[in-house]
């Protein structure tokens, strides 16, 4: 398929999708689905994911794969918070990705010098990051120093100095505010849009809209720019890279040291969100943004789509766990739909013979997305609220189901996670 | 023209006393050669001769130890192949270094990008390649993904590849190798138009024949020095072989016929299809189908029968469907159709059950499918026996029995190392191999599927391998050869089969053939289909 | 086998470097945290003054040793086959409720009882832990980002059982839920019965040493024989060393995957078993947690060898028993994890070198006892 083309698969699926969810609104009469705050708060919640899944892309591309990204995380957070409260925002910003960086510098010392299988180094990071960091808070914001006179614990630090100035679009989302009016009127299909749009674009802070800007940039410099196409070469092969004279070693330590300071930018991030460093506040962020970025197959956009699916399930949970149980509706109309094309397909068919070769297992298939809509449907109207705790899994279940239902059409890095070493060809 | 026309000139490149040592080998030795520039200049020697290090020194992937390298008269010292690639030294590489997921364009540019504003300027790229290729006759259409190309275009993409950077002197590491003859023929014809634009070709190979009709002057490497360098008008094939393995050709010899009329082995209307394996339904017509539908086959109703004391032979230029056919019979993968052992039909059964009743392997790749590099040698004896005797001890392994039965491969095979307990990886090429046919000679095997046995062992293990073989087959054991080595199939072999895209396409009697004829059906010349 | 011998004199040597190199780099952070290595290390070693509190350290170094060792084998027995069972933390503490749970609902002999629990625990975490193996045999699923996936949905769920489903009579004024206290049947012998043999005051804090030591070394044995002496340890070997040899001759990939995927998961069931049969004696939601974590850095540190793992167990407990005694002499506890961490990242770093070196010796020695010029084919 050519390029426009999936472009306007992707415009017409997202198109289906604010329908649905449009028409789940309704039904449900739950305002949050399409809600100006979910979405400011969605958008909120997906960058430290997106920034994340940016970084395992940095470095997946050049062949390192990175699970360390939660400990580069940790390193970003406390190191935002450190400089934060001392030199102001800017100095976080700064200090957050050099943490970051310092993580994934260990990350490529191990895995391109020595050979480390990357997954173990990762973990290796996961268990230094917290320790470390726990480390410094014990040193340096423990009784009696300055950290704890400006109000830094051993888990927290001081908060930052001043915060991040916001932006929001003129007429549209401030002043007249006609989207969040719009909003109000709760119509089908236009409240959704201007709810969706209102929440994208009100209040939003300059960090949100650096971070967003980085996918851009990131498919710019990665499938644009010479260092791009030699950072991709090397994680498909590294050997083909080699003998044209492209420094293997040095474009993956840099890929790797970048793809730590992306994840130690979202870990800025948070700390931006809560004015300050806190201890976990990560919260397994840097796993989700990997899930991210494998459910995206390793391209920016895709990767996008991943965060902003966690980011709104955890956005809408914030703002309602009631709307979470629309959720219901929402999964057995897609089915509904999925049966839909199915028997569309079967009827228009003009080939019986195909039909009869492979009969059996669709309708299989078909009866169990029956039977899924009906309980779907059932768990509807029945379940008033969900435990908390099971709508915090529901970005992790569905990571799960897409993993299982696309995996095999995810086309990673050839050489990723394989093991380099110069002048040795496998 | 001859070489003496431009003896005036400087050469091209010159080696001198390159020596190349590893750990515990010399991998060249005291190496000279002069290669005159605006010549195709053939250097050639067996497997494993060290023609390979010393390409790798001259692209400046490797450091010599001794030795001084020349181009064009200048004395230069390579420390990575940027340097080669400075020096005008370009190498397409005998396993294609490509990366699949990146265009025909982006794989050529790579390391040498056009730059503008900081940009990838594909633009200038693709001009410039388009450019190139309608000089030199190499037809390629930058914007494919290489992963979609087939090997003759791969190979244009590497010669490409290397002009690009602006190279005059070409190495080409075994370019036939993975070619069919019209594809070989389209090389040579574009090395030719290389040559008389000035360039310098130095052609590794051992294919002499082909050595014969493109090169201009010829370097022997044997055992990693250089043994000669001779005029291609002044030397026979046979004698370069000689030169090159240091004595007479190990000729494999028929002897007579030990074929008995019990089949070991029936393989019946064996199919495989290329995108993902289905369940047959129960009627026939679905094969049928899916050839109406022009859905790719990798194996399209392949029947055969072996009998015991009988070696079979399949001759195919690679990637015909040897390699599944293997997988077919072995279970590895599925496909349809049934195969027989024994008179069983053991078509359901796991690869596991098969290998218990009597089926041996020796596979094609012996790092890949047959060898725990990082286990001992016993571990390795026990690896595809671990469910039978002497391995197997109820739900144990039995590792003294183990280790006596591989002290005794050792002896028998002559597999030379230290202990039973060394790593496979210590081991050379044809110990490893030798190790590995004795496993699979193991526990009275019914049949034997020999997948290139002797690819990448030295002379000396080539015979010993060819004689075990021939001895187990008197013994009545069922052999499946397969091999590009069409000296070894035509003289092992007590019938002949010809692979070609998935189909067997000719049955041939090995004792009234020659190499050409066999060539016209591998390579899809000889069209119909001929019995004999 | 002098062969072996070297190379497992390297694989010490290597070992002792790298930790050694650990402390050092530790030690230079505690300097810049302005205290003394000295006293850290001498708060390693002290185990207090008086007997009673040596009984109570050393109980409660073992304590924290058996858990580790546990989960050291659960991960080791995934990556001897290359399988990253990064979900042991998800098996282990699900595995750990459904067993607690389980056990306080009826009360049986104590053998019995303790079976039960015991077969629950592993068949949790088993069947958990076949999750991801069949994503990935049925439609090959990465086990690394499945598992991860995975331990937030099992701890989300531990906590809503806990506090739901599971959960029994809250104690007076605690926070804490929990699980409903196991009957008396349940709880498994200490072992404090040792210190009297020495004349020495028995351990008083967290139930004394844990019976289970007993069961986790009879495990760690059984480990050792399945993987070393059997059959399928030598499928799961040869599967770890080369995939597709091991498909060649006759093993099964996808079974072999979840052979070792379940035992993994089954084995982890068992984690946190000593402490609730040992001391707590329900699952509360201050059960400890983060030992599926800790137990991917004992195995890396063991080598996947059950022996190595009981050693790399104990270092790790006898680092964290320090806790107390660390803060006690001004140094930031929080060093035990930078010195873990530092000792998993090099003691990885260090195994890719002995080993590296290991063969390229093993190789010259070969070609040297052989006594002749192989050629040799470098690469292509």
């Amino acid at each position: 398929m050519s390029r426009v083309g999936k472009y306007h698969v992707a415009l017409v699926a997202v198109a289906a999708l604010i329908l649905l969810m449009s028409l789940v609104r309704v039904v449900s009469g739950q305002n949050d689905i399409t809600s100006s705050g979910t979405f400011a708060a969605a958008l909120l919640l997906a960058v430290p994911i997106g920034l994340a899944g940016l970084g395992g892309l940095w470095a997946e591309r050049a062949g390192v794969v990175n699970i360390g990204l939660e400990g580069m995380m940790v390193l970003g957070t406390w190191f935002a918070g450190w400089a934060g409260y001392q030199w102001g925002p800017v100095a976080a910003l700064l200090a957050g990705l050099l943490g970051g960086a310092l993580g994934g510098l260990v990350h490529a010392i191990a895995t391109v010098s020595f050979g480390v299988d990357h997954i173990i180094s990762g973990v290796a990071i996961n268990l230094l990051g917290p320790g470390v960091t726990r480390f410094l808070s014990e040193v340096l914001f423990k009784e009696g120093t300055p950290a704890a006179d400006a109000g830094a614990g051993i888990t927290t630090s001081p908060a930052i100095s001043s915060s991040a100035w916001q932006a929001s679009l003129p007429l549209l989302s401030d002043g007249p505010d006609v989207l969040g009016r719009l909003e109000d009127t709760h119509w089908f299909l236009l409240a959704d849009l201007a709810g969706i749009l209102r929440g994208l674009t009100h209040n939003v802070s300059v960090l949100v809209i650096l971070a967003v800007l980085l996918l851009p940039l990131t498919f710019f410099v990665l499938w644009h720019t010479a260092f791009g196409l030699r950072l991709r070469s090397v994680g498909e092969n590294p050997w083909a890279a080699e003998s044209l004279g492209v420094d293997v070693y040095r474009i993956k330590y840099i890929a790797v040291i970048i793809s730590g300071a992306f994840a130690g930018l979202g870990g800025v991030f948070l700390v931006f969100v809560s004015t300050k460093y806190v201890e976990g506040q990560t919260a397994g962020r840097g796993f989700i943004g990997l899930a991210a970025m494998i459910f995206g197959n390793w391209r920016p956009g895709g990767l996008a789509a991943g965060a902003a699916l966690f980011g709104y399930a955890d956005g809408l949970q914030l703002r309602s766990s009631g709307a979470v149980t629309s959720f219901f509706l929402f999964g057995a109309v897609l089915l509904l739909v999925y049966l839909g094309l199915q028997v569309r397909r079967l009827t228009v068919s003009d080939r019986p013979a195909e039909l009869a070769a492979r009969g059996t297992r669709e309708y299989t298939l078909m009866a169990l997305a029956a039977a899924g809509m009906v309980v779907l449907f059932w768990l509807w109207l029945t379940v008033d609220q969900l435990p908390n705790e099971f709508v915090f899994i529901t970005p992790h279940v569905l990571t799960l189901l897409v993993l299982l239902v696309a995996s095999q059409r995810l086309r990673m890095p050839k050489a990723d996670g394989v093991r380099y070493r110069r002048g040795e060809q496998h | 023209m001859s070489a003496d026309t431009l003896a005036t000139a400087k050469p091209a490149v010159e080696l001198e006393g390159i020596t190349k040592r590893f750990p515990g080998v010399v991998a060249n030795h005291d190496i000279r050669i002069t290669v005159q520039p605006g010549t195709v200049h053939a250097i050639v020697g067996e497997n494993g001769a060290g023609k390979s290090t010393l390409m790798k020194i001259l692209y400046g992937m490797q450091k010599p130890d001794e030795g001084t390298i020349k181009v064009g008269g200048a004395e230069v010292s390579f420390r990575t192949p940027s340097d080669a690639i400075g020096a005008g030294i370009g190498m397409v590489h005998q396993h294609f270094m490509l990366a699949d997921n990146l265009t025909v364009l982006e794989n050529i540019v790579l390391g040498a990008e056009p730059k503008r504003l900081g940009l990838l300027d594909t633009a200038a790229a693709r001009a410039r390649i388009i450019e190139l290729a309608q000089d030199h006759g190499l037809r390629v259409d930058p914007d494919r993904l290489v992963e979609d190309l087939g090997v003759g275009d791969r190979q244009r993409v590497e010669i490409l590849k290397v002009l690009y950077r602006g190279a005059r002197i070409l190495i080409l590491d075994e370019p036939t190798a993975v070619l069919v003859p019209q594809e070989v023929e389209e090389l040579f014809q574009n090395l030719r138009r290389l040559k008389s634009e000035g360039l310098t070709v130095i052609f590794i190979s051992h294919k002499l024949d082909e050595v014969l009709d493109i090169a201009n002057a010829i370097t022997v490497i044997r055992r990693g020095t250089t043994v000669a360098s001779v005029n291609p008008a002044d030397v026979t094939a046979r004698q370069l072989a000689e030169l090159m393995v240091g004595s007479e050709l190990p000729t494999p010899e028929t002897r007579e016929s030990t074929v008995t009329d019990r089949v070991a082995l029936k393989v019946t209307g064996v199919t495989m299809e290329a995108d993902g394996h289905r369940p047959a339904p129960n009627d026939t017509g679905y094969l049928d189908r899916l050839r109406e539908e022009g859905k790719r086959l990798l194996l399209d109703d392949v029947s055969f029968e072996i009998h015991e004391g009988e070696i079979l032979g399949i001759a195919g230029v690679e990637g015909n469907g040897q390699s599944e056919l293997i997988e077919a019979i072995m279970g590895i993968r599925p496909a349809h159709g049934s195969v027989e052992l024994g008179g069983r039909d053991i078509s359901g059964w796991s690869t596991l059950r098969r290998r218990e009743s009597g089926i041996g392997y020796i596979p094609e790749d012996r790092h890949r499918q047959g060898l725990l590099l990082e286990a001992s040698l016993w571990e390795n004896r026990v690896l595809g026996h671990q469910t039978r005797p002497p391995a197997r001890r109820g739900i144990w392994v039995n590792r003294r029995a183990a280790r006596a039965d591989t002290e005794r491969i050792v002896k028998d095979y002559d597999v030379r190392t230290p202990s039973v307990d060394t790593l496979a990886l210590a081991l050379s090429g044809g110990n490893q191999q030798k190790l590995i046919v004795g496993r699979e000679m193991s526990g009275e095997p019914k049949l034997l599927i020999a997948a290139h046995p002797t690819r990448g062992v030295d002379v000396g293990a080539q015979a010993a391998i060819w004689d075990h073989l021939r001895e187990a087959r008197a013994a009545g054991l069922a052999v499946l050869l397969i091999s590009a080595d069409l000296d070894e199939l035509i003289g092992l072999s007590d019938s002949l089969r010809v692979i070609y895209r998935g189909r067997l396409v000719a049955a041939l009697d090995p004792s009234h053939l020659t190499p050409e004829r066999l060539g016209g059906y591998m390579t899809g010349a000889i069209a119909d289909t001929e019995e004999t | 086998m002098p062969a072996g011998l070297n190379r497992a004199l390297l694989t010490l040597v290597g070992a002792v470097i790298a930790i050694l190199l650990a402390i050092a780099i530790s030690s230079v952070a505690i300097i810049a945290a302005g205290a003394s290595p000295l006293a850290a290390l001498g708060a390693f070693f002290d185990f207090g003054s008086r007997p009673a509190t040596v009984a109570n350290g050393i109980a409660t170094f073992l304590n924290r040793a058996v858990p580790l060792f546990i989960a050291g084998l659960a991960v080791a027995v995934g990556f001897r086959m290359n399988l990253f069972n990064i979900g042991v933390e998800g098996q282990y503490r699900l595995a750990g409720i459904v067993a607690a749970y389980v056990g306080s609902t009826f009360t049986a002999p104590a053998p019995i009882q303790i079976a039960v629990i015991i077969v629950v625990a592993a068949a949790v975490g088993g069947l958990y832990a076949l999750i991801p193996a069949v994503m990935k045999v049925t439609r090959g699923v990465n086990e690394v980002i499945a598992t991860i996936m995975l331990n937030y949905v099992a701890i989300n769920l531990a906590s809503y059982l806990v506090r739901g489903p599971f959960s029994g009579p809250r104690a007076e004024g605690s926070l804490n839920t929990t699980t409903p206290e196991l009957p008396e049947s349940a709880m498994f012998p200490n072992l404090n019965f040792i210190f009297d043999w020495f004349g020495q005051p028995e351990p008083t804090r967290g139930g004394g040493v844990w019976g289970f030591l007993i069961g986790a070394v009879v495990l760690g044995v059984l480990v050792w024989v399945v993987l070393e002496r059997t059959r399928f340890g030598f499928s799961i070997k040869a599967s770890g060393l080369n995939g597709q040899a091991a498909l060649a001759s006759g093993v099964d990939p996808k079974k072999m995957t979840i052979a070792a995927m379940v035992l993994s998961g089954a084995i982890a069931g068992l984690i946190s078993l000593p402490e609730l049969l040992g001391d707590k004696g329900a699952y509360t939601s201050t059960f400890t947690a983060g030992l599926g974590f800790l137990g991917i850095a004992v195995a890396l540190l063991g080598r996947n060898k059950p022996v190595g793992i009981a050693f790399a167990a104990l270092l790790f407990a006898f680092l964290d028993r320090a806790q107390g005694a660390l803060q006690f002499a001004d140094v930031p506890a929080s060093v035990i994890t930078i010195i873990q961490g530092m000792i998993v990242l090099l003691v990885v770093v260090a195994n890719e070198v002995t080993n590296r070196f290991a063969n390229r010796l093993e190789e010259r020695r070969a070609a040297q006892q052989l006594g002749r010029n192989i050629p040799v084919e470098v690469g292509a």
